[in-house]
């Protein structure tokens, strides 16, 4: 079926959009000093930024963005005010074995569990199989991450590898899990 | 999991230049904090400076340092630093804490704030031991210390000097099964 | 202490770029040696160039990475090269890559050994708890080696690869310290 209306970038509540550097960084200042959200998006240590921190990292993922080619990076933000509330990417894109990672999460407490990360997470995934044309998508997850083990689960990604105890956070030892989702499956299951 | 970042009394924060700058400037002029918390010598530098030297020091995120700052819960106010070093090879964090509002001392701040210190070097950076250097000439500091757990191991005699009298470095370090322990839980 | 980055056929030892580079712009031509090790294109630079971009990667080397050349005991001679890269320090888990240019040295342990010293220097010099890799379907001498060293099978990712008009799965493998002093007979329960 060759749709080319519906759009790509507008959900039912959110939309993907550039990143605002007047009001984002303050935003995802707050997130990265909640270090149960980072626990959640990030393997590597939980650690806090500033605004002007997060700006930098803006720009320099910008930067690499134009001159590597191999990402596409999107701001969450509500429809009904443009508040941020997460961030999406398709990354580490390699081309001609038409594969790529994936990686989203919702910033604050408040704005989970009311269907945000699923519809972010099928935009997503629509526009790495529609529009990229990539032939399938992964995505890593420690394995305490139940939420997002579950929601990559419901649109259709296969748990494919274990990395067995591969982190240690809080005192223990956890696995890391890898999902894949072939751009076949998601046709099937999105009859399209 | 717990937010690592909130404690009981205190917040550890990453934080603006300006507002960094603001509150350095006041604690240089305090000596008597620097010379408790530092053995460089007691020095004075611009706020432009001193927010030059912050954003410079901040270019790079490094998996070897976590710079926090400490706020109060109540009030919000940034009283203190606290600086984590991490040798990634044996695991040993170093720590360097301070809080430069002279009226938050002796009331906790500085307690809560190594006890969230800790549970970041320990559960999260899952450091095997954490170590600091305290003056001889400071022993609430180093009281404090003890109480967190921290034990003495070690003293570099008469490696620092000031007011014409040589004094001591204590070395104190906490070992991750000694922290474990305390905390009661089966870490 | 013994001399740890000896094996019983090679040695590891520095990446001097003058040498390496010549050394692999051999090795580059030869497109079974690339697509055996590379997922992806890999572009037919200059010596020069390639002397260069080792330079720099060692320059850049922070305490992620160690990377070593593998050498023969009995003649010293340059077979190819051997990384470590630790992806997660609070987990202590590191990507292990290793590729034999030479061909008259494939599948006659010489990489096997090189692994199991690279494993000795990463579990016992960088105290880590894990050592992870991938290796691609269509390279079972690779994947028979790695099994050898103790590596276990923990899944594949479903047609990563695209070659030759073919879909081809990448596995991963990891061996965990634990399973390491297991197999090397030490007992020592330290962390």
């Amino acid at each position: 079926m060759f749709d080319i209306q519906t759009q790509l970038f507008e959900g039912k509540d959110i939309r993907f959009g550039p990143i605002d550097y007047e009001k984002d960084p303050e935003i995802e200042s707050k997130w990265t000093h909640d270090s149960k959200f980072m626990r959640m998006y990030t393997l590597d240590p939980a650690r806090p930024m500033s605004a002007a921190l997060v700006k930098k990292q803006y720009e320099k993922l910008e930067k690499q963005i134009e001159e590597d080619k191999n990402s596409h990076y999107f701001a969450i933000r509500a429809k009904a005010d443009d508040r941020l509330i997460g961030k999406a990417v398709v990354q580490w894109i390699e081309w001609t074995n038409g594969n790529a990672w994936i990686h989203l999460g919702i910033g604050s407490a408040e704005d989970r569990r009311k269907g945000y990360g699923w519809q972010a997470l099928s935009m997503l995934i629509r526009f790495a199989f529609a529009e990229l044309n990539l032939f399938r998508v992964s995505a890593r997850i420690p394995e305490y991450n139940t939420a997002a083990i579950a929601l990559f689960k419901k649109l259709g990604f296969v748990e494919e590898v274990r990395r067995r105890q591969a982190l240690d956070r809080d005192g223990r030892r956890w696995d890391l899990v890898v999902f894949g989702l072939l751009n076949s499956d998601w046709r099937n299951q999105v009859g399209a | 999991m717990r937010n690592l970042f909130r404690g009981e009394l205190v917040r550890l924060t990453s934080e603006e230049p300006d507002a960094f700058a603001k509150v350095e400037v006041r604690w240089q002029r305090d000596t008597e904090f620097h010379r408790l918390a530092d053995s460089d010598p007691a020095e004075m530098s611009s706020e432009k400076k001193i927010k030059e030297w912050f954003e410079k020091r901040n270019e790079e995120v490094k998996p070897e340092r976590y710079p926090f700052f400490i706020r109060t819960l109540d009030g919000d106010k940034l009283i203190g630093f606290l600086g984590l070093w991490m040798d990634l090879i044996h695991a040993e964090a170093w720590v360097g804490i301070g809080i430069g509002e002279r009226d938050h001392w002796g009331k906790g701040y500085g307690t809560d704030a190594m006890k969230l210190c800790l549970q970041f070097a320990f559960t999260e950076l899952n450091a095997h031991r954490v170590s600091l250097g305290v003056h001889e000439y400071n022993p609430r500091a180093a009281r404090s210390y003890e109480k967190a757990g921290f034990r003495l191991e070690g003293r570099t005699r008469g490696d620092v000097m000031r007011e014409g009298k040589r004094t001591d470095s204590l070395w104190m370090g906490i070992l991750r099964d000694e922290w474990a322990q305390m905390q009661g839980s089966g870490l | 202490m013994n001399d740890i980055l000896n094996g019983t056929l090679v040695r590891l030892s520095a990446v001097d770029p003058d040498e390496f580079s010549k050394a692999f712009a051999g090795w580059r031509r030869d497109s079974e040696f690339i697509r055996l090790g590379y997922s992806s294109v890999i572009r037919l630079g200059s010596q020069k160039n390639s002397q260069k971009s080792i330079e720099k990667e060692l320059e850049d080397q922070e305490v992620n990475q160690h990377w070593f050349t593998i050498r023969t005991l009995a003649e010293d001679k340059l077979l190819g090269d051997i990384g470590l890269e630790v992806v997660n320090w609070a987990g202590r888990d590191a990507f292990v890559g290793l590729g034999i240019g030479d061909r008259d040295f494939w599948g006659r342990g010489y990489g096997t050994d090189a692994m199991n010293v690279l494993l000795r220097f990463a579990f016992t010099e960088i105290n880590l708890r894990r050592v992870t890799l991938t290796v691609f379907e269509y390279n079972p001498r690779a994947i028979c080696s790695y099994e050898k060293a103790g590596f276990r099978h923990e899944g594949r990712m479903r047609g990563l690869l695209n070659r030759e008009g073919k879909r081809w799965d990448e596995f991963f493998m990891g061996i965990l310290r634990e399973e390491w002093m297991e197999q090397n007979g030490n007992t020592n329960k330290n962390n």
